[in-house]
């Protein structure tokens, strides 16, 4: 039902030619179609109702992640309606009340500002946040911050002393400064760099040495609804790739009565499914269970990683040539699949995760 | 584990007080390899008096068949129940009372298809263990082609006279009766006129012959039909055809698809089964190599997906929707995974694992096993075919 309904707003108003007219206006974000998820409820569909959320939890936000994967809708979404939102209902607060409200409203944006190097390992943070006086001074470099380029603020994960904290800054405070990177799939990310950047006690959220009890869960309510998006992404370019197979006509035959792109379509359909049952338990543990869902998400988000990858790779080579020019969609699904497989810890960063839970 | 009702609390806690008095210790291993469960049957020899007490006392609260209605044997569990059930037999480590062909693939069939006095003559024993049944599908000339049974069943007026050959009949030689796809019309195309039939082992003109596999083992058998008399009703007025003479069919294509969800269960390590990643470092006594440990990782994830989709599925069919055509896909990905965590097994245990009965015990001749799992119940490459036309629609 919030499938179909997602499915109809988006194919009108975000498809996959959406994306591309953003790209070539040299654009990352959509400021207006953002307002009008919010108005649908999407931007707090993990908001509580007392803050203006739909509280619907985490499975339907795998459901919206996912309808938008199909037509690579580029939106907030994850970074603020999931991570962000995630984190600040670790925190009961009248400030992080009126945070996830303003996230709700679709009126403020969040991006979360973990990587230094190029891969996921958040325990490995180290720029610092020097403590001075009663507050903080933080310095270094953040890279492939998603949606860092507009953010109004940023979730920032520095070293202090011994443990690391979240800090939760406006994106413009003074010291820090924005370079937008020209990323392979034309979605906004950002290389921060904070030069002495003033923080106060009162912009850490959480604890301080402290930042796993918020972030943590943030960051599994981030990567499950990736890997739905990434089911989507899948879904998507599989969608185009069995319709080629049904219409494309060479040696005087569909292509699609060749059995070795049969068996290849039959086999990627059958990823598929077993992906989306990962992805489904992924959104139950987090709404039933939140503190043992880790192995849930990692699979989730492993197993969707390899099927994306899968599905676009198939996807360009059973449509030969034409696969491969910018004209059509198919190299967006590409290039999103592969972005979407490193953010927030790729294949085997998950992998180890699972290995590691499962005893080896 | 995510809060369950009182209600299934409450049975979770009963069942576990029943287990903890009924389970016999020499029954909590956890090994349920092919062998060491009871498959049932009048031939079955009992290997120690715990598994004939636990058979029994399964069989008298309906635990054999948890599932199936309480008339016919079964516990009348819901699929929420069941789940507590298998939970709880995995918690203790416990092997399954009974298992048979019966149960996996008959029972279901006539659930569906079967005529009331049909049920209630051939469920119970199935449930109580007391008849083993085979499956008489594949012949020499029809194995990925199965429609093309030969098997030749004329009309006789009060009974059927079988003449024909079936193959890869598992167990025939142990089993009591066999359900069987027969070519009752031979004009008619040839998937309208095959027809299912229920037949006694213990016939005059019945004669099976054990095939010996790589693996050494004979599971199993070539079984002949040799002017074979089948009562068209048996002497309590039970019809041997299952469903309608020459639209077998149906029954045939409905039964397959639990075989195929079966094997592909085989593959997943469900039910407690240690992750595959830990059995391989305790083989080594110490740690997996690079290559090894990332194949294992990726077989650990496969197995958890799978397993997950295979729970999706039956949660699904027993909502209503019939699994069908998907359950090409769970024996597609079940039986190549399972290949997959036996080549591990194997690259784990080294050259100890290359000796008959060595230091690994039957894993050789399990490896072996495992290859025939994507070719048994429909080869990995029918099962694309079916995906690929039925489920995706592509031209044939």
């Amino acid at each position: 039902m919030l499938a179909e309904s997602a499915r109809g707003f988006l194919d009108e108003k975000a498809p996959v030619k959406h994306l591309r007219d953003m790209r070539d206006a040299g654009k990352t974000h959509d400021p207006a179609l953002w307002k009008e998820m919010a108005e649908m409820g999407w931007a707090g569909i993990l908001i509580p109702e007392e803050f203006g959320g739909v509280d619907m939890g985490h499975a339907a936000a795998g459901v919206l992640a996912t309808e938008m994967g199909k037509t690579l809708v580029a939106s907030p979404f994850l970074s603020s309606s999931v991570i962000a939102a995630t984190a600040l209902k670790q925190v009961s607060d009248a400030r992080a009340g009126e945070a996830l409200a303003a996230i709700a409203s679709g009126e403020r944006t969040y991006a979360l500002a973990i990587d230094e190097k190029s891969k996921f390992n958040p325990e490995g943070t180290e720029m610092p946040a020097r403590r001075e006086g009663n507050g903080f001074r933080l310095s270094g470099k953040k890279t492939f911050v998603i949606d860092g380029g507009f953010a109004d603020r940023l979730l920032v994960l520095a070293r202090t002393g011994d443990g690391l904290t979240l800090f939760d800054i406006p994106a413009d405070r003074a010291g820090i400064t924005r370079e937008a990177q020209s990323m392979i799939d034309s979605r906004d990310a950002a290389r921060v760099v904070f030069d002495e950047v003033e923080a106060t006690g009162e912009d850490v959220l959480g604890q301080v040495d402290d930042a796993m009890s918020v972030l943590k869960p943030a960051l599994e309510a981030g990567q499950a609804a990736l890997a739905a998006e990434l089911s989507g992404v899948a879904a998507g370019a599989f969608g185009m790739t069995v319709g080629y197979l049904k219409e494309r006509k060479q040696f005087g035959l569909l292509i699609g009565q060749f059995q070795a792109l049969q068996h290849r379509a039959a086999d990627l359909w059958c990823q598929t499914e077993v992906t989306a049952s990962a992805i489904a338990h992924a959104g139950r543990m987090l709404d039933a269970d939140p503190e043992n869902a880790t192995l849930a998400v990692s699979l989730a988000k492993a197993r969707a990683t390899e099927t994306a990858k899968q599905a676009v790779i198939e996807g360009v080579q059973m449509h030969g040539g034409i696969g491969m020019t910018d004209a059509f969609d198919m190299g967006f699904f590409m290039k999103r699949a592969r972005a979407g497989a490193e953010w927030l810890g790729d294949y085997g960063y998950h992998a180890e995760t699972v290995a590691r839970l499962k005893g080896f | 584990m995510a809060q369950e009702t009182e209600e299934l609390a409450g049975f979770r806690a009963e069942l576990r007080d029943w287990l903890e008095e009924n389970c016999p210790a020499e029954m909590r291993d956890g090994s349920s390899p092919e062998d060491h469960t009871c498959w049932g049957g009048r031939n079955w020899v009992f290997e120690s008096d715990a598994q004939k007490a636990w058979l029994e006392r399964c069989a008298a609260k309906g635990y054999t068949v948890p599932t199936w209605p309480k008339e016919y044997g079964g516990a009348g569990l819901s699929r929420a129940e069941e789940k507590v059930f298998l939970s709880e037999l995995a918690r203790i480590d416990a092997r399954l009372p009974l298992q048979s062909f019966g149960i996996w693939m008959l029972g279901p069939a006539l659930l569906h298809f079967g005529t009331p006095e049909q049920k209630a003559h051939y469920l119970p024993p199935i449930a109580r263990g007391e008849v083993r049944w085979c499956q008489g599908y594949s012949e020499p000339g029809a194995g990925s082609d199965l429609a093309s049974v030969q098997t030749k069943c004329e009309d006789k007026g009060d009974h059927y006279l079988i003449n024909g050959q079936k193959i890869w009949t598992s167990y025939a030689d142990k089993a009591d009766m066999i359900f069987a796809l027969v070519r009752s019309d031979r004009e008619a195309k040839k998937h309208l006129g095959i027809t299912f039939l229920l037949i006694d082992m213990r016939n005059e003109g019945v004669s099976t012959r054990p095939i010996k596999l790589i693996s050494g083992v004979s599971p199993f058998c070539e079984t002949f039909f040799d002017n074979v008399v089948v009562p068209k009703v048996n002497d309590e007025g039970i019809s041997a055809v299952v469903g309608t003479v020459n639209r077998g069919w149906d029954v045939a294509k409905y039964l397959l698809t639990h075989e195929r969800s079966m094997i592909s269960a085989m593959g997943t390590g469900l039910g407690g089964a240690r992750p595959l990643g830990a059995v391989l470092k305790d083989d080594l006594e110490g740690d997996l190599d690079t290559s090894l440990r990332a194949a294992a990782m990726k077989a650990e994830i496969d197995s958890l997906a799978i397993g997950l989709t295979l729970e999706r599925y039956k949660d699904m069919a027993n909502s209503g929707q019939g699994v069908g055509d998907a359950s090409a896909m769970l024996k597609y990905v079940g039986t190549e995974l399972n290949k997959d965590r036996h080549e591990l097994m194997m690259s784990a245990g080294g050259s100890d694992a290359l000796e008959w009965g060595g230091a690994f015990g039957d894993r050789p001749a399990d490896w072996l096993r495992t290859k025939a799992n994507s070719i048994e119940g429909g080869t990995t490459e029918v099962m694309l075919g079916i995906v690929s036309r039925r489920v995706l629609g592509l031209p044939g």
